[in-house]
């Protein structure tokens, strides 16, 4: 199977004052097509750093990060956010839907990026599949967060993208809401056969996944396969 | 995947598609930086329009006001010279004669000062001659028939056919005289008009050797003369025969120069008022695109391009400063029109409002320019937005350049400097304004800078709470210091600085009235009738308030040269109206109110060879002399060698009897002289009894009634003041609404922490005060940099650009400050109404989205 993310010696610092802060040391690790893969680890263990890195957002200090087979650091930041825009797709711990655009048009902007036809047919669909047919022209402030990270995930999954990146998906739900959120973001992901990265600090929803890579203090502490 | 397929097209659609639907939901928000706009493209708009309407009108009707294309007069009867000339042209196509003399009318025994103007049939050539009955304007020719003002038969109840009396002749009254060219409201209030036929002027026996008389020549030219070409070249050879030549282009010029101050000062409120709008646009931009820095990580994230999050935005301000600029071009049009209405009696022509495209194109132009150049360096803070601010904040984006800074910076002073120099048409004032506004800004920052500084250093930590949370908020990350400091100060800086210079022009224009001012003048009072004048005046009640001697002399010769030669030399730098004119001069020991020192000393060594005389700085000026150079005046036939002493300014708009030169006493008493006596008449019966006892007594007397004058002045400088008053609180209103946007903006900085505290447990009034404090400081900082700046700058002004005398109003320091401190603080409580009226997690969706 072929490897669309492909993480190589990675590091990160960052300048504090007139210390250098190490956030990420030596971190190495590659995802298949269309795998599950979960990065866990306690709070400041530079899990979300290191998300940030193989989706594009950042640069990186040391080591290469090859995603959907094309060198990250050979970018400059424009060809980054297309290569965002037609192969990766996010969802947020806090949503980050743009709070100006309705339901609809957050989900389409995505289409609208790449230039389809038929984006508000597409997005409406998309909507349907999550359940908010009647709440497509709401605004993110007229929904509640369990609806808004619904609106999220039919937003990163309308373009039908490779890869896809949740940082903390549930982490500003209740139990209950998360859960369904969870169910809904993993039968998507099977029904599109997207590969998943989800970061989190909640093990039930690592252990979902069919890898776990654990990080503590920057460094890769074990990487493991799960029985599913 | 290969890197060479990673090549994305801008869509242009989908940015105004992005840019629409975000100035959809954001219209509140965008309320007041379209408000800004309105208000200073309106001013903008309506100035530039009424003043190119105004410019127009002067040069279409330039024509109609000399009723000729050009003219030649002169004081005295043509000399051979002159007569050579007029004939070289092809012969006068008609002439007049004008003088000043009292009429009397036989009907109820009233007596005028007129201005007598015997004319020839024909005239005028251009405009209208308006007459009621309309025929009365031929008829009049006929022998001893008169048009009259039609103002006097007002006054004196006359009707057609009723007599006046001219000198020795009785003249039939043809019709009244309505307009006629080359008369306006003053000079008509002085000596209102009459107009009798060319050939009955002799006949008045007042026209003598010694009278003050303008003979006039009035021509038609062809179509192939060039008139500027006519007034190089004839001009200089009348003037050596104390004659001039007049075009009507030179006419238009002339008039147009009366309105120079006037004009001056609406350019200063129409920069004033682009400016505000400018900081208002810069104030709410800055805040608006840093509420939408996060929607541009988002976008950044889902694969928009830094172009494409640059240009939803741009296009969105422009599409913004478009709309403002319609809007204001729309109210400015219509503002226009209220500008004649208000300042009809003040112009001699009829003025006709048109459309300017000129105005309403930069109107629309400026709309957008100004709004994409202020909205510009908060709009290349989304270019340097990372992505990486969806997963965590980051309160410092990547700087953007100093170069990309400085690139904007020097487009926004190269704005500025464009717009003063169209308005001003001045590269040097131009240059001053944008040096100006750049030192207050410094100025600004630098004091709101160390304010901080000073308030970190020394901070009160033994004071309460909301106290020290206020402080805290002047100078903790994600301050609002400088950004309201620099809106507050400028705003109440333009403000106070119209304030300051309204009052200096309308302190100008103020007539002051009380008894010990005159009301009535006797002009003309021979030495033998001085006395018994006076006793006249006396015996019906009244005081003489002034008695002043007037002596007729003409320069002879100025430091060494005569002035016969001066007048031919064409390298000269001496002012030619100097040479040619005749003075009137009077002697005294001391400086009259309207008089201050400017060098020299007073001339009392009245004993010396030389004479040490008195000038005023203008004629100084233009016969370019300083004290010590020597002056030789032609006193009717005699030579008087003196010495300018003294210099002085003379605030020539008092209305009192000024003079250019003063000579000490003890050397002109006895010269051939004429007085003048002033007195002031309590009621109007008063002054109506003792003008006709007056003319009774002594015909040659003219008396000049001034209370009709001040009268009219008087409605004249009320309507010019409604208008600065109004064009300045046009302006002050932008500055207001920039200042609302303003702190209104800052409290969607204030609201997370508003909200945090009050879930920790803040009471409402510990919110509330915390919130007062804070805007408090900033507006007492504010307000009191901008008013001691603007204190500077309006003494600049008044200096180098109105030529008055600055006297500080008060109004900027005991109005302005504390108001706008008060409606800083009012602003900054009412941010905080929702903070506390509503649950801290409604707060925050409603507020944040």
């Amino acid at each position: 199977m072929s490897k669309i993310l492909n993480v190589t010696q990675l590091g990160k610092t960052y300048a504090s004052g007139n210390k250098t802060l190490t956030v990420l040391e030596d971190v190495s690790f590659s995802i298949d097509t269309g795998e599950t893969f979960a990065i866990v680890g306690p709070s400041g263990s530079g899990k979300t750093t290191l998300l940030g890195l193989c989706a594009g957002l950042d640069q990186t200090d040391q080591g290469t990060v090859h995603l959907c087979g094309v060198a990250l650091n050979e970018l400059n930041e424009d060809e980054r956010a297309l290569l965002r825009n037609r192969e990766v797709g996010f969802i947020f711990q806090n949503f980050q839907l743009l709070p100006t655009l309705t339901a609809l048009e957050n989900v389409a902007v995505p289409l609208e990026l790449q230039g389809q036809k038929n984006t508000h047919g597409i997005a409406a669909e998309l909507l349907e599949k999550v359940g908010l047919q009647d709440r497509k022209h709401h605004y993110p402030s007229q929904l509640s967060g369990g609806e808004q990270q619904r609106v999220a995930l039919a937003r990163a999954f309308s373009s039908t993208p490779s890869i896809l990146f949740a940082d903390e998906p549930t982490g500003n739900l209740d139990s209950e809401t998360g859960q369904k959120v969870v169910e809904l973001l993993f039968d998507l992901n099977k029904e599109a056969g997207t590969t998943l990265v989800i970061v989190t600090h909640d093990m039930e929803l690592a252990q979902k996944t069919q890898r776990i890579l654990k990080l503590k203090g920057g460094k890769v502490v074990t990487e493991e396969n799960q029985k599913l | 995947m290969g890197t060479n397929r990673l090549k994305g097209k801008t869509h242009f659609h989908w940015i105004l598609k992005m840019a629409w639907r975000d100035g959809r939901a954001s219209g509140k928000r965008l309320l007041l930086f379209i408000g800004s706009i309105v208000l200073g493209i309106a001013a903008v708009v309506s100035i530039q329009s009424f003043s190119e309407n105004l410019k127009d009108n002067i040069a279409l009707q330039s024509k109609a006001l000399m009723g000729a294309d050009y003219r030649i007069d002169s004081n005295q009867p043509p000399s051979t010279k002159v007569q050579a000339i007029i004939d070289s042209l092809g012969g006068a196509n008609a002439k007049s004669i004008g003088f000043p003399s009292m009429a009397v009318f036989p009907k109820n025994g009233n007596t005028k000062l007129v201005g007598i103007r015997g004319v020839e049939p024909g005239y005028p050539f251009y405009g209208d001659l308006e007459t009621n009955p309309e025929e009365a304007a031929q008829t009049y020719h006929k022998e001893n028939t008169a048009l009259v003002d039609a103002t006097v038969m007002l006054q004196f109840n006359l009707k057609v056919g009723d007599s006046v009396k001219i000198g020795n002749t009785m003249f039939s009254i043809a019709g009244s005289l309505v307009s006629a060219p080359g008369s306006n409201g003053v000079s008509a209030s002085i000596a209102p008009p009459i107009w009798i036929p060319y050939q009955s002027v002799q006949s008045t026996g007042l026209v003598q050797t010694g009278s003050r008389i303008r003979y006039e020549y009035y021509f038609l030219a062809n179509a192939k003369q060039n008139l500027e070409e006519l007034d190089k070249v004839v001009d200089p050879q009348l003037d050596v025969e104390n004659a001039d030549l007049d075009t009507h282009l030179s006419t238009g010029q002339r008039l147009g120069r009366n309105y120079a101050n006037f004009g001056n000062f609406l350019n200063l409120v129409a920069f004033i008022a682009l400016l505000l709008g400018c900081v208002g646009i810069a104030s709410s931009v800055h805040i608006y695109i840093k509420e939408k820095l996060r929607s541009v990580a988002v976008l950044k994230c889902l694969g928009a391009t830094r172009n494409q999050t640059f240009l939803i935005y741009l296009v969105q301000i422009a599409a913004m400063g478009f709309l403002g600029g319609v809007l204001g071009v729309l109210a400015g049009i219509g503002l226009q029109y209220v500008f004649p209405s208000l300042l009809q009696d003040y112009l001699p022509f009829e003025l006709e409002i048109g459309f300017v495209p000129q105005a309403v194109i930069v109107g629309l132009v400026l709309g957008v320019l100004m709004s994409v150049l202020f909205a510009l360096s908060p709009l290349m803070g989304t270019w340097f937005v990372s992505p990486l601010q969806v997963l965590r904040v980051q309160e410092d984006n990547r700087a953007q350049s100093l170069e990309t800074k400085f690139l904007v910076l020097g487009a926004i002073v190269l704005f500025v400097f464009g717009f003063a120099f169209w308005l001003l048409g001045r590269w040097d004032f131009a240059l001053y304004f944008v040096l100006g506004i750049l030192f207050v800004f410094l100025v600004l920052g630098g004091v709101a800078a160390g304010f901080m500084r000073l308030v970190k250093r020394f901070f009160p930590t033994q004071w309460g709470f909301a106290a020290r949370q206020s402080i805290l908020n002047l100078f903790r990350p994600n301050n609002q210091t400088l950004v309201l400091v620099l809106a507050i100060g400028v705003g109440t800086f333009l403000i106070s600085t119209l304030y300051f210079t309204k009052d200096v022009l309308l302190s100008r224009t103020a007539v002051e009235a009380t008894a010990k001012t005159p009301n009535l003048v006797l002009m003309d009072v021979q030495t033998n009738e001085k006395e018994a004048a006076a006793a006249r005046i006396k015996a019906s009640g009244m005081e003489v308030l002034n008695n002043i001697p007037i002596i007729t002399m003409r320069m002879h010769q100025i430091k060494d040269r005569p002035v016969r030669e001066l007048i031919l030399d064409t390298t000269r730098t001496v002012n030619r109206w100097i040479l040619q004119h005749e003075f009137r001069v009077t002697y005294r020991d001391y400086l009259a109110n309207s008089e201050t020192t400017v060098a020299g000393t007073w001339p009392a060594d009245n004993q010396a060879d030389v004479i040490p005389i008195s000038l005023s700085e203008n004629v100084a000026k233009d016969a370019k002399v300083e004290v010590g150079d020597r002056l030789v005046f032609n006193v009717q036939g005699v030579l008087m060698e003196t010495v300018v002493a003294h210099i002085r300014t003379v605030d020539w708009a008092q209305m009192q009897i000024n003079f250019s030169i003063i000579f000490p006493s003890g050397i002109l008493e006895n010269a051939p002289q004429f007085h003048v006596l002033t007195t002031n008449a309590a009621n109007p019966e008063a002054s109506a009894d003792l003008q006709r006892k007056l003319v009774k007594q002594f015909p040659t007397v003219s008396i000049i009634d001034l209370r009709q004058v001040l009268q009219v002045v008087e409605g004249i400088l009320g309507k010019i003041s409604w208008v600065i008053n109004f064009m300045a609180f046009f302006s002050i209103l932008t500055g207001i609404i920039v200042l609302i946007g303003s702190v209104r903006n800052s409290k969607y900085q204030r609201i997370k922490e508003s909200v945090l505290l009050r879930t920790l447990g803040a009471k409402g009034n510990q919110i509330l005060r915390i919130s007062a404090l804070e805007y408090l400081f900033l507006g007492l900082l504010g307000t009191v940099l901008g008013v001691l700046l603007a204190l500077c700058c309006s003494f600049l002004l008044a200096r180098f650009v109105f030529d008055s005398v600055f006297v500080p109003s008060w109004q900027p320091f005991v109005i302005v400050l504390p108001l706008i401190t008060l409606l800083v603080v009012v602003i900054g409580l009412w941010n905080s109404k929702t903070v506390i009226s509503s649950p801290p997690l409604a707060v925050l969706r409603k507020e944040t989205t």
